[in-house]
């Protein structure tokens, strides 16, 4: 069986955003840069099923040099190949999803795994465009699959709950928190990655269909005052909360 | 002829959802500024409240019908979107940015060559387009953005585009479709429902708590407090982490978002990664006895004290005001 995983490469959640000179893009000097926290879960996921299917695990990433960092990190943890599928320019999701779903289809994956959510963006859709693309099926925000012979059954996350969404291979399983442990990479494995090749090749992203006029910052929050130290402040927090705030 | 819009809305076991309306607050606007027809498009098996729709000024609603569609199914949801979208050349389609919107949006996007906006927190019009407002990297940047495909898809956030009924009851003209043989190439076989009362996803008051709460067994002085003010009970990561809570409630960069009316945080540090989630509410207090903690620097009303004594005596002051 073949998987693959796509990782994106995204700025440290720790990081302060600053707009760039273009108003369009942030401004990264300075910023550090690692694998988007939800692809860790996606990687996570691809290595258990082979574990228990065998087959090959591929690590994709759409992007510039910078990304093979994240790559090699997949490779760290177990994955057998790497490919950067190269482009320097500002990508939306549905031109790097082009390029993720041409490549997925000359290499004849069966499975495909990628984070629930970019913490760039934020779109959370990638992986429902790659599907689609693709003509798989897909189960979004899951914390739980199964996958015996075709038959997937996925739960996912949703308000109040949990959906149990049954499906068959070829499917697009986009990860969520809780899915699993990811594994910590091995000083092997971290040694194997630095000799792994990475493949690298032209992305064939198309076009933007989304145009970003202005990037800016949210209004900065005011902050209030402090009222008090002990109780004693408590009955003035309630009075605020009700004549101020209007919400008791 | 005007082009049209499409309102997607949702149902949850045979009932319109509180997001549903939003969705219609939004076409209606829509609508209007673009000069554009409105419809609506439900999909489930029997609706009880469908004449809820009738105070918004939209009277087309469409209501594709079949018992096998009354949970959610992403191959045969999008498909009959996709075909009635054709079947009347519509040019917008709206959705409410919940779990389905999401997961539907984008499937719907790639069968009508559309783009997407997703999570908007403003939409205007500007020379006959729309120019969307959405946060990016969990809220520490709002980007302004439009769609350059001909069809353009657009998911809001819950909880923003508040609905507003203008009082005049419009005749509802539904049209009802039974859907024969509906695409269940995936679908949902079953709905487990979390313990939890309320979902910080759709609360409109949360009480978060934190490390400060030193360990889950004085987690009920929490959810006391979440219980008088109707509130969900949601967690900082350090929470989540340590096993305390489920990490459903996490609030923040890797957790939810949430734009409350209310948020509460209990003994919480304010990590850049906790505030990304919640900064962004409408009014915030914070319990933590660090006077210096950041979580300060965005809430409206601060008590630099101790949860252990603060939380019992807001809960009982809140319980005079009900
Ligand atoms: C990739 C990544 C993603 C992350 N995503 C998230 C996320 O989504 N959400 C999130 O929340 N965090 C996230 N974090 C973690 C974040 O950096 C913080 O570690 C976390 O938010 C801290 O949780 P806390 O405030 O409960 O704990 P702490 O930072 O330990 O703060 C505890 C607070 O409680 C106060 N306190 C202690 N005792 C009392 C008392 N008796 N009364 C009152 N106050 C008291 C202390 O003064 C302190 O301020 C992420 C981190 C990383 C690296
Ligand atoms: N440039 C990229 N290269 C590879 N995978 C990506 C890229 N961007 C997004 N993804 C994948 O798609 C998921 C969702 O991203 P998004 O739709 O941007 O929020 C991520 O978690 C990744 O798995």
């Amino acid at each position: 069986m073949k998987i693959a995983v796509c990782v994106s490469h995204v700025p440290d959640t720790a990081t302060k955003i600053k707009i760039g000179q273009d108003e369009k893009t942030i401004d990264s000097a300075g910023v550090t840069y690692i694998i988007n926290p939800y692809d860790e879960f996606a990687v996570e996921e691809a290595l258990k099923t082979k574990e228990k299917f065998g087959g090959e695990v591929i690590v994709l990433s759409v992007g510039n040099d910078a990304n093979k960092e994240t790559i090699r990190k997949a490779l760290a943890m177990g994955a057998d190949q790497g490919i950067l599928l190269k482009d320097n320019n500002s990508r939306d999701s549905f031109s790097v999803a082009k390029a993720l779903a041409e490549e997925i289809k000359n290499l004849n994956c069966e499975i495909v795994f990628t984070g629930k959510q970019s913490v760039d963006y934020d779109n959370s859709i990638t992986g429902q465009l790659i599907a689609e693309l693709l003509g798989f099926n897909c189960a979004t925000v899951v914390v739980d699959l199964k996958i015996e012979n075709n038959k997937v059954i996925a739960e996912r996350e949703i308000e109040g709950g949990k959906e149990v969404v049954e499906t068959e291979l070829p499917v697009v399983i986009t990860c969520q928190k809780g899915l699993n442990e990811p594994r910590y990479a091995s000083l092997k494995g971290i040694m194997a990655a630095k000799k792994k090749v990475i493949e690298e090749k032209p992305a064939a992203c198309s076009e933007n269909l989304v145009e970003i006029i202005k990037m800016k910052k949210p209004q900065e929050k005011q902050p209030g005052r402090i009222i008090g130290t002990d109780s004693s402040a408590v009955p003035e927090l309630v009075r605020l909360l009700h004549e101020e705030a209007k919400i008791l | 002829m005007s082009d049209k819009i499409i309102g997607v809305l949702e149902q949850r076991d045979g009932k319109l959802k509180k997001v549903s309306f939003e969705v219609v607050n939004v076409v209606s606007k829509l609508s209007q500024e673009l000069n554009l027809d409105a419809e609506l498009l439900v999909i489930g098996n029997e609706i009880e409240n469908l004449h809820e729709l009738s105070g918004y000024g939209i009277s087309r609603v469409t209501h594709f019908k079949n018992e096998n569609l009354n949970f959610y199914s992403t191959s045969g949801y999008s498909q009959i979107i996709a075909d009635y979208s054709k079947e009347i050349g519509s040019k917008y389609l709206i959705f409410s940015n919940t779990s389905l919107g999401k997961d539907l949006a984008p499937v719907v996007s790639i069968k009508l060559n559309a783009g997407c906006l997703i999570d908007c927190i403003n939409l205007i019009t500007d020379s006959e387009e729309v120019v969307a407002t959405r946060p990016v990297y969990a809220g520490k940047a709002l980007v302004d953005a439009k769609l350059k495909s001909e069809i353009k898809i657009i998911t809001i956030r819950p909880n923003v585009f508040k609905p507003k009924s203008n009082g005049q009851l419009t005749k509802l003209n539904v049209t009802v479709k039974d859907v024969t043989s509906p695409n269940l190439k995936s679908k949902v076989v079953e709905f487990k429902k979390s313990e939890g009362k309320l979902d910080v996803a759709e609360a409109d008051i949360i009480v978060s708590g934190g490390r400060g709460l030193k360990g889950p067994e004085n987690f009920y002085l929490v959810e006391n407090l979440a219980d008088v003010l109707g509130a969900a009970v949601g967690a900082s990561r350090a929470a989540v982490d340590a096993g305390w809570r489920p990490h459903r409630e996490q609030v923040g960069q890797t957790g939810k978002t949430v734009t409350p009316s209310l948020y509460v945080a209990c003994g919480i540090s304010g990590a850049i990664q906790h505030l990304a989630g919640m900064s962004s509410s409408k009014y915030i207090v914070a319990i933590n006895k660090d006077k210096d903690a950041p979580i300060f620097s965005v809430a409206d009303y601060g008590i630099a004290g101790d949860v252990f004594e603060i939380l019992p005596a807001l809960t009982e002051e809140i319980k005079k005001y009900k």
